[in-house]
């Protein structure tokens, strides 16, 4: 399915705009993104850390990606949930690392975090779910 | 003080909020634009993105990416809370977004109502919408805190 997901994740030109690469897929469900750190997308200049509209199109996309790692067409986010748990570092890059851990008929459930290369020390978290396509019978 | 605090008193002071956004980098990346609705009557900062190709999801429909959309619920909030209680920027605790149908290829917007603030801690409601503020394409909700 990893050609699924990197079809998909080029294809978004946000995603294309904030530079989001690939950099695993499993069918599973795991998938890991990254996004590098760049001046265009800090929130505050004083700080330098990115945008925090950088983590949440980071992590929409990263959730949908899961889905489709799991060879399943989500139609459209539901709904997603963001927790800072601690503060972002200045000129570092995020990495999203997420899991598609149940789908329904309808519905597929997804959840994850974004670190800056320690996964113990994550910078947010994520649960989201996905409206999916209906099932060609 | 750091120039975000500075911008963030000017913007207080005269009500330009166009003129705190240009201090962000991100938000001329993705070529947002506030104002102050009305102030007469409801005192509202109202966030607004022009359609961009650079902003898309869907290239097919085309439609916002959802991120997009988070990130001007997100933003909303914060300037609201900016504006209502002179503080410096606030710190996202957490925020939750429902979509509601599909952001398409024209202006968005968003709005934001503070339902609580306490001394350190405020619980905020948004909304995102296109042509009618009476049907928002998405609903979110946030804990926020305050800093001085």
């Amino acid at each position: 399915m990893r050609e699924w997901v990197e079809r998909f994740m080029y294809g978004l030109p946000h995603a294309r705009a904030l530079g989001i690469e690939l950099v695993s897929s499993e069918d599973g469900g795991r998938v890991i993104v990254r996004q590098p750190w760049r001046e265009d997308l800090v929130g505050d200049p004083e700080t330098g850390v990115l945008h925090g509209g950088v983590i949440t199109a980071l992590l929409d996309t990263l959730g949908c990606a899961c889905v489709i790692a799991r060879g399943i067409r989500p139609q459209s986010t539901l709904d997603l949930r963001i927790d800072y748990l601690r503060p972002a570092t200045s000129k570092l890059e995020l990495i999203g690392d997420a899991q598609c851990y149940r789908v329904t008929r309808h519905v597929a459930f997804v959840r994850g975090t974004c670190h800056h290369g320690d996964p113990e020390r994550a910078v947010a978290s994520l649960a989201a779910t996905f409206a999916l396509h209906e099932a060609k019978s | 003080m750091s120039r975000l605090d500075e911008a963030v008193q000017r913007a207080r002071a005269v009500g330009d909020y166009d003129a705190l956004l240009d201090v962000i980098p991100y938000a001329r990346f993705t070529g947002m634009r506030a104002a102050l609705l009305d102030p007469s009557t409801r005192n509202l900062v109202r966030v607004h993105l022009p359609y961009r190709i650079e902003l898309v999801g869907n290239p097919t429909v085309p439609a916002f990416h959802g991120g997009v959309v988070g990130a001007l619920l997100e933003s909303a909030a914060l300037l609201q809370l900016v504006h209502a209680r002179g503080t410096g920027f606030p710190k996202t605790i957490d925020f939750t977004v429902d979509y509601l149908r599909i952001a398409r290829a024209e202006d968005l917007y968003a709005v934001a109502e503070v339902q609580r603030a306490g001394r350190r801690i405020a619980n905020v409601r948004m909304k995102a919408y296109q042509k009618s503020e009476d049907d928002p394409v998405a609903l979110g909700r946030g804990n926020f805190l305050l800093v001085s």
